[in-house]
């Protein structure tokens, strides 16, 4: 029953991830994309991640697909022109297949070893997900954490300064 | 049983595309925004090895991913209203001042 309810949300995803990349309007590909982290939200929550299932929410489909329906509504862009079948399709699409059966092989013939740790689901469900990730980086993984907020400063300092009139 | 070679496998379907509108499109905003469905797949495989190795590391990365990917929203989508602001539109075609 699991695996039924995996294929199709799976399914939703690829379809999702296909109205993104072949849309002639932005807007249709935002849309297409807000499902796919919508589908990748369910899979977290499948997954015994569900805070990052909720940070998915709230940062990618609240906060950046939100920034990025504000630009393009911003800068007024109607759908792009059509293009041919030129050499620039065939050649990106031999390329994307590829990396698609490039990594499909290496995930066929890895051997993904067994459980090393100790985060098992059930401790997920009992101690809270947040509080694990609150430990984990705090202690652990302190320094990229403050890292990670000097390049939060940096992005926004450059963003206002790019995207002023006057310098 | 749902194994993590499933999750991966949705993953890999997911990079494929998003090389493929990468490669393709020629408006930018839709290029950044196939880059991020490349961004969102990685961060799928490393919560699914992360559950399936029963440790928290992978998905401390991806919340580091997240943080990285909304300053790159930013930076990069004020970059493409300096362009537009110049140039009048956001074709990568006419990005071309590199070219000989």
């Amino acid at each position: 029953m699991e695996i039924i309810f995996f294929y199709l949300v799976a399914l939703v995803a690829v379809v999702s991830g296909i109205l993104v990349v072949r849309c002639q309007s932005p807007v249709n590909s935002a849309l297409g994309l807000v499902n796919t982290f919508f589908c990748l939200s369910i899979f977290y929550v499948m997954l015994h991640a569900p805070f990052m299932a909720a940070i998915q929410v709230m940062v990618y489909a609240g906060a950046i697909m939100v920034l990025i329906l504000f630009v393009i509504m911003l800068l007024n862009l109607g759908a792009e022109a059509r293009q041919r079948y030129t050499k620039g399709i065939v050649w990106s699409s031999l390329a994307s297949l590829l990396v698609l059966v490039n990594v499909i092989y290496f995930i066929k013939r890895g051997r993904v070893t067994g459980a090393e740790g100790d985060i098992t689901a059930f401790t997920v469900e009992s101690f809270g997900h947040t509080e694990l990730i609150g430990k984990a980086m705090l202690t652990e993984f302190l320094l990229p954490f403050e890292i990670a907020s000097i390049v939060l400063l940096v992005a926004i300092i450059g963003a206002v300064v790019l995207a002023k009139r006057e310098v | 049983m749902i194994s993590v070679y499933h999750y991966m496998t949705v993953a890999a379907i997911l990079f494929a595309l998003g090389t493929y509108g990468v490669l393709t499109r020629r408006n930018a905003i839709v290029i950044y925004m196939c880059i991020e469905l490349m961004l969102n797949s990685v961060n799928l495989t490393f919560i699914a090895l992360s559950s399936h190795l029963q440790s928290m590391d992978g998905q401390v990365f991806v919340v580091f991913i997240m943080a990285v990917a909304g300053a790159e929203a930013a930076v990069g989508l004020a970059l493409m209203i300096t362009f537009y602001r110049n140039r009048d539109s956001i074709d990568v075609g006419e990005m071309n001042l590199l070219k000989m």
